[in-house]
């Protein structure tokens, strides 16, 4: 075996431009595969990146009413929904895969806020006091809501980076005094969340993605809710899964106790759903797969064009070597061993080039990224297969020739000069 | 007895007809002789020796090689024999231009499933034996056409082979190469190795102990002929 593969190499080198013309499909098709296979993987982990954030693993579950969030900005108070409590938190942080909860209010576009003349048509927040941490937020401005904020009602807020952006136009926020509902409310801090959360776009899709929760957010301690809205507005509530993977199915769970609670009658489509981003992220990735899977099976006709190729030159191979198989088989080397021998050479020739086309594809996929700035990431199993399959191709391809030598007549093989 | 061709005939088929090559050859060889067989071209030698040679199964008659009967031999078994009892000398020395002398002697072994070192080892001694020991790394194109030929007659030899079978070895040798070479068959003979030879030079078929003729696919003993 071990001779055979020396055999074969020295066989490959002896006829350098032949092999590599020989292995130009081989490396065509491995190249574009492995190009595409990477392009695929970039943008998924990105895809999974911008979504679901490193680390955060935040779910988000509220009222639903059917297929879309009940939205308290155009509907009246629903019956039946009891406002959650402590107990409910306590219920749901204690699941294993729930690592922290928070129990907020929300308008995501307030008409009802101002600084001064400027109006500010963003999302309004009333947090409790696990709100920032659950979602990843750090206060890198000023200071966070205290207890005694809580507790005395102070009338205080919290604008995130993009709010200090838009409404104080880059201008330190702390100490600004905004107006909601015509009450005045200090602004004490300025949270974004952690840098590694914000997304990279690259694409005009990413950007769709990005806007959805880029108009900024207000945070006021949830105290104030009641007197700027109305009693009892059902609340939303955000978990912190303790890994990407469990967001899913603590998600799950935890509405599952809260829809426990409701009192909404047979007839009611009203529902909490959890709003869960990595299987938004999943279900993005798996468009793009289909995509790309038929380009991958486009490429892999190249592979084919590449493996007949091989079998060409292959027989080619065989009936110049006539003679020297004829020399072999009389000093008694058996059919099988000519088959190997064969096979071995078409194996290793489209082996090698199944690595020169992995090499080549990263190399492609570099440029590809450097182009037009698509991410990419080269997927080591990928590369594997890639190689393994071109061998195969090697031994599919390389069989017919190689039967074809085993059985030449060692007489006609050897009057041939 | 180490080979026994009894009425052996061979046809071949040239589309609807058929041809014969051989007729009715009758040849035995003993251990240890040296036998030289002539004939001009198309006269049918070379047909006989792929038939001793295990590379052709005849048309009738019965081949008997080291007491074992060719005739039905499946296509796996003759290779062995090929292997193990028979060596071959062709006329163009035939070494694999990718090997070294050691590796091309080796070959025959290497088919056998010796192991590397003894392989190597048998090499060494075969090459000693026909005079090329400072020749063993060289690869064949280094080497002159009389080299060649030593190299393939050790390659031949390397095997233990029980009849060593020759199809025109010194015929693309010069004549100072081509003495070299009947030297050494001569002293393998000496050494009990059983030769057959074929060609058409007089001269060589001179070294063997008998010498039968070929004409027209009929073998005839030497003494005949010779009279003729």
């Amino acid at each position: 075996m071990f001779e055979n593969i020396k055999l074969a190499f020295q066989g490959i080198w002896s006829h350098k431009m032949r092999s590599l013309l020989t292995m130009l499909g081989i490396i065509i098709g491995i190249a574009s595969i492995i190009s595409i296979v990477s392009t695929i993987k970039g943008t998924n982990e990105q895809i999974k990146q911008n979504l679901v954030g490193s680390g955060t693993n935040a779910v988000t579950i509220a009222l639903y009413q059917g297929d879309w969030t009940f939205d308290l900005d155009w509907n009246a108070i629903p019956e039946g929904v009891p406002p959650m409590n402590d107990a409910v938190r306590t219920q749901i942080t204690a699941l294993e895969t729930v690592e922290d909860a928070s129990i907020y209010t929300e308008r995501n576009y307030v008409s009802n806020v101002f600084y001064q003349n400027t109006p500010y048509n963003g999302a309004l927040r009333g947090i409790d006091r696990h709100y920032l941490g659950v979602n990843g937020y750090s206060v890198s401005l000023g200071r966070s809501f205290t207890e005694r904020d809580y507790q005395n009602y102070n009338k205080v807020a919290i604008v995130d980076d993009k709010v200090a952006q838009s409404l104080f136009y880059g201008e330190n926020p702390i100490g600004k005094v905004i107006e909601i509902n015509k009450d005045p409310f200090v602004v004490v801090g300025m949270a974004m969340q952690s840098s590694e959360n914000t997304p990279v776009i690259n694409s005009l899709s990413d950007y769709d993605l990005y806007v959805g929760s880029s108009s900024g957010c207000v945070f006021v301690p949830d105290v104030h809710w009641g007197s700027l809205y109305r009693y009892d507005e059902p609340q939303k509530l955000c978990l912190k899964a303790t890994s990407t993977d469990d967001m899913t199915a603590a998600g799950q769970k935890a509405v599952s106790i809260i829809n426990s609670r409701l009192s909404v009658g047979e007839k009611s489509d009203l529902s909490y759903q959890s709003n869960d981003i990595s299987k938004q992220a999943n279900d993005l990735q798996k468009l793009t797969n289909t995509t790309n899977m038929q380009l991958i099976w486009i490429a892999s006709i190249s592979l084919l064009v590449g493996g007949i190729g091989v079998m060409n030159i292959m027989l080619v191979s065989v009936t110049e070597r006539t003679r020297e198989i004829g020399l072999k088989k009389a000093i008694g080397a058996r059919e099988g061993r000519i088959l190997w021998q064969f096979l071995t050479e078409a194996a290793v020739l489209t082996s090698f080039g199944g690595i020169l086309g992995v090499a080549a594809g990263v190399g492609l996929s570099k440029i590809i990224s450097q182009l037009t700035g698509a991410p990419t990431a080269i997927s080591i199993p990928a590369s594997i297969i890639a190689v393994v399959f071109s061998t195969l191709i090697g031994v599919v391809f390389g069989l017919l020739p190689a039967v074809k030598a085993a059985r030449l007549n060692p007489i006609d093989a050897l009057r041939r000069e | 007895m180490l080979l026994n061709c009894e009425n052996v005939c061979k046809d071949y088929m040239r589309g609807k007809l058929v041809v014969p090559v051989l007729k009715n050859v009758n040849l035995k060889v003993e251990n240890g002789e040296y036998i030289a067989i002539m004939g001009p071209s198309g006269s049918g030698k070379t047909t006989l020796m792929n038939l001793i040679g295990c590379l052709d199964v005849p048309t009738s008659g019965n081949l008997t090689l080291n007491g074992e009967n060719l005739s039905g031999m499946k296509s796996r078994r003759m290779a062995d024999v090929r292997n193990q009892v028979l060596g071959f000398v062709f006329q163009q020395a035939d070494l694999l231009p990718g090997l070294n002398a050691i590796d091309n002697v080796a070959l025959p072994l290497l088919y056998r499933g010796v192991k590397k070192k003894e392989r190597r080892k048998k090499a060494m001694e075969m090459l000693e034996k026909v005079g090329l020991s400072d020749r063993m790394e060289f690869m064949p194109n280094q080497l002159s056409g009389g080299q060649c030929q030593r190299v393939a007659i050790a390659r031949a030899m390397a095997g233990d082979p029980q009849l060593l079978l020759a199809d025109e070895p010194t015929g693309a040798l010069d004549s100072q190469s081509g003495k070299q070479v009947m030297e050494l068959f001569r002293q393998l003979n000496q050494e009990g190795i059983t030769i057959l030879m074929i060609t058409h030079s007089q001269e060589v078929a001179d070294e063997a102990d008998r010498i039968y003729y070929i004409r027209d696919g009929i073998l005839t003993a030497e003494k005949e002929d010779r009279a003729k």
